[in-house]
């Protein structure tokens, strides 16, 4: 297995930004690091789910969870391996308030050969005060899918 | 909730493609629904702005969660003639295969349901239905259940 190029974290910083759908809601990742990843999406028209009171539908929430997520596993590997999704469950606390940005953060609290394990939660004011979490599996295509690094594109 | 009284204006059961045309944010995805068998189906055509890898391509699996989880919703309005958008309290999502860029599908059906809270299952498929992308098991609270 290959070591972690230099510019990994650059690269994972990068490459969850320019993500189409992400880059596409207005989202934007502010940081990537230490099995961690934080973003952040500014309310928008395009958001909501509920046209009668404003408040963003909970497939951007789960979008933003799943995303960081990933990034959360990128930021965790000991080598460059492509990931997908295994599972992902969100508990919504509460709507989030309609105007107001959204923050989402996800953990990679532990990696094995085959799968990564995560914990996140979208919060708006406060960190404490969580609008969801979500626990979520991400499976490592160890020897699968094409790399997604510039290196091999 | 007027964007759902006006989809229920005229039948017994809402129409769908006014309900769904009404999320802003099913607009975004391009998102669209109908009557098929008796029954709601969702519809997402490919777009790129709903690519997650761009190396495969594959959808976002943010966007797989948001197309179950709409299905889940439309499933409860539809069934359960409800007035008012159902709340999701949690759901889990399974990803069983890559979703390439092609059209999506989606249909929900009513696993249980009690008083205040309905448990909904959820399935996303793409070219066959017996081979399913994605899917879903949740929660939501009834309008006007503890509101």
């Amino acid at each position: 297995m290959s070591e972690l190029p230099a510019d990994w974290l650059d690269h994972a910083r990068k490459m969850m930004g320019q993500t189409p759908y992400f880059a596409g809601i207005g989202a934007e990742i502010l940081e990537v690091g230490e099995a961690r990843g934080r973003a952040r999406v500014p309310y928008g028209p395009h958001l909501v789910g509920d046209p009668d009171t404003g408040v963003v539908h909970g497939g951007v929430i789960t979008a933003l969870l799943d995303h960081m997520g990933g990034a959360a596993v990128m930021a965790a590997l000991k080598a460059p391996v492509p990931i997908a999704t295994l599972d992902l469950r969100i508990d919504y606390m509460k709507p989030a308030v309609p105007g107001e940005d959204i923050y989402a953060e996800a953990h990679c609290l532990k990696v094995t050969h085959e799968i990564a394990f995560v914990r996140g939660s979208a919060y708006q004011s406060a960190p404490s005060d969580p609008i969801a979490v979500c626990t979520a599996a991400f499976m490592l295509l160890r020897g699968g899918a094409a790399l997604p690094y510039p290196g091999k594109a | 909730m007027e964007f759902l009284a006006r989809a229920m204006a005229e039948g017994t059961t809402p129409d769908l493609a006014v309900l769904v045309g009404a999320i802003p944010y099913c607009r975004h995805l391009g998102v669209s629904a109908e009557l098929r068998d008796g029954a709601p189906i969702l519809i997402m055509p490919f777009a790129e702005h709903l690519v997650g890898n761009v190396m495969l391509p594959a959808l976002h699996g943010g966007v797989i969660g948001s197309l179950l989880e709409t299905a889940a919703i439309v499933q409860v309005i539809w069934e359960m003639r409800s007035p008012r958008l159902p709340k999701p309290v949690d759901i889990t999502i399974d990803y069983l295969r890559s979703a390439r860029a092609a059209t999506s599908y989606a249909r929900a059906r009513i696993a249980k349901q009690g008083r205040r809270v309905v448990n909904v299952h959820a399935e996303m498929w793409q070219d066959d239905e017996t081979k399913p992308v994605a899917a879903l098991r949740g929660h939501m609270l009834l309008p006007g259940a503890a509101a």
